[in-house]
């Protein structure tokens, strides 16, 4: 038995760190939001609001500041955190749908993973008993994995974040449940990601990386729980990392010359602003040799894997409708703007 | 086989998941995201909690109570899995106070059916589902020729752990390790290794009973 070393973490007992950074959270963001401690859920602070859809989303923590920090005005109306990548219960899900229905519907977005989708399925079919109207989205925008009958089928990653602001804006604006949805929908078909790796994680309760990745290598095609990628390459040059990319997003998104698309650089949680910035000056560039435009664009570490040192890019091929919502203002401790 | 079973058998896979729990993490940070033991663990003392304080409940009725537990407090694919598995299971007895051999089969065979249909796996998927089926499959033939319940629960034990390791040179087609491709080749499964640990704890529950 190897001697356990304390992990380099503020902790105070490893079991609590999810439900003690729920309670920071809404110590620092009690202007928008509210802390569910009993039900282990973040709520909108003027939730339910009477004839708006609500929006809920969830999934395991150490992803942050996904979901918690995109609960506010314009996006999720709740967001139902599990423990360290493990996908949360029904029972926060149904709790989270109950707090935040205002009697028009509520959209579940669910992240492409078996335990995600069990569980909401599970809640959404509670909810349903209870007579509330639940339409359930799936988020599946990871390139990285083939989309066949011999996977668990593509992750939700990068483009979870857009379709949360996205649709939060459209159901702010009035929009119907199946609309909401629908919104969801279209964001999910029109983005694709892919994520590179150049360090692992470090999960609180276990106190030890996932995985150990060599000096000088770099992962390619990981997910969001520090997971090792698809394969293991030499880490080359930015602009090497960034060809390889683009390249996997832009051959699998097919879109057209000249389309216009929101490119967003999203950090994993251990590189810095200095090197995000970096790639999207890489992204960008490339992208517009690649023939699509870069009209909005969305760079900082927000749908993260605890310290992971990495990058993602999601490319969402905009139309006017989206390039609108996108626009809208948004009120949430990780996002705001136009407010 | 009566009320005490399943509680002894839900005792005895808290024991054996929280003495294995590291091994389980170790499994799953290969291949997955390394809190299966973590979940397992969290899960079986609450069932093992809930189920202390409802003594006088018939043993389908503690399976029932048992899975709905799992579900509220595991999260991940394990515990809608386990949850509905045994919920299904505890169905099958209703509220009779003791279940024989046949019943048991019984059990297992709707815990592995609702398994099978949540998770969409089959066997060599390299899931639970590799050490589930083999095991009922053992369990309903030695049974249905005639053998003690204790060989019977002997023979199924031994076919999960070797449907457990049959999953080593397996390529992932289900759940979190499906992502790796061939890199998920050459581990042993998680999801079957806390199976066969499951099916080894009833053997001891039924013997301790017996």
């Amino acid at each position: 038995m190897a001697i356990q070393t304390k992990p380099r973490k503020f902790l105070n007992d490893p079991a609590d760190v999810v439900k003690e950074s729920l309670a920071g959270l809404a110590a620092a963001h009690g202007d928008l939001l509210r802390y569910d401690r009993a039900a282990q859920i973040i709520v909108c602070k003027d939730a339910p609001r009477a004839g708006k859809v609500a929006l809920v989303s969830g999934g395991g923590s150490g992803h942050e500041p996904l979901h918690g920090g995109f609960v506010g005005r314009g996006m999720l109306d709740a967001a139902c955190p599990g423990e360290v990548f493990t996908s949360p219960v029904p029972d926060q899900m149904l709790a989270a749908t109950k707090a935040v229905d205002g009697g028009a519907g509520v959209v579940h977005i669910v992240k492409n993973y078996t335990g995600d989708v069990l569980n909401f399925k599970m809640a959404a079919e509670d909810a349903a008993d209870d007579g509330i109207r639940v339409a359930s989205v799936v988020i599946d925008d990871d390139v990285a994995v083939q989309d066949s009958l011999y996977t668990a089928g593509r992750r939700g990653v990068g483009a979870t974040v857009l379709a949360e602001k996205i649709a939060g804006a459209a159901a702010e604006k009035g929009a119907s449940l199946d609309k909401v949805a629908d919104t969801v929908k279209r964001v999910n078909e029109r983005a694709r990601s892919f994520g590179v790796a150049l360090s692992s994680c470090v999960p609180p309760a276990s106190g030890k990386p996932i995985f150990e990745l060599p000096e000088g290598e770099i992962e390619l095609g990981i997910g969001i729980h520090g997971e090792p990628g698809r394969r293991r390459a030499a880490l080359g040059s930015a602009s090497e990392v960034v060809d390889v990319m683009v390249e996997a997003v832009i051959s699998d998104l097919k879109a057209r010359a000249g389309s216009q698309v929101l490119a967003f650089v999203n950090g994993m949680g251990g590189t810095p602003q200095l090197e995000l910035y970096l790639l999207y000056g890489e992204v960008d560039r490339k992208l517009r040799a690649a023939g699509v435009v870069p009209v909005r664009n969305l760079v900082g570490s927000y749908i993260t894997s605890l310290e992971m040192a990495g990058a993602s890019l999601t490319v969402l091929q905009l139309d006017d409708e989206l390039t609108e919502l996108w626009d809208a203002p948004v009120h949430t401790p990780a996002l705001r703007w136009g407010v | 086989m009566d009320a005490t079973t399943v509680t002894t058998w839900m005792r005895e896979i808290e024991t054996s998941v929280t003495q294995e729990r590291d091994r389980l993490v170790q499994l799953d940070a290969a291949i997955g995201d390394g809190d299966h033991g973590t979940n397992m663990t969290r899960g079986f003392a609450a069932v093992v909690q809930a189920l202390s304080q409802d003594q006088e409940a018939p043993p389908g009725r503690l399976l029932i109570l048992a899975g709905r537990t799992l579900v509220s407090s595991v999260g991940g694919a394990s515990g809608p899995l386990w949850g509905s598995a045994l919920r299904s299971g505890g169905r099958v007895l209703g509220d009779q106070a003791t279940f024989d051999g046949p019943q048991l089969v019984e059990v297992l065979a709707a815990a592995l059916a609702s398994v099978k249909d949540l998770g969409a796996a089959s066997v060599g998927d390299k899931t639970m589902v590799d050490a589930l089926e083999p095991a009922v499959a053992a369990l309903g033939r030695t049974v249905g020729e005639g053998a003690s319940l204790a060989d019977a629960l002997e023979a199924a034990a031994a076919a999960a752990e070797a449907g457990m390791r049959s999953t080593i040179p397996l390529q992932a087609r289900k759940g979190r390790a499906s992502y790796l491709g061939e890199r998920s080749i050459g581990h042993q499964d998680p999801g079957a290794t806390s199976t066969a640990l499951m099916i080894r704890a009833l053997q001891r529950a039924a013997a301790a009973s017996s």
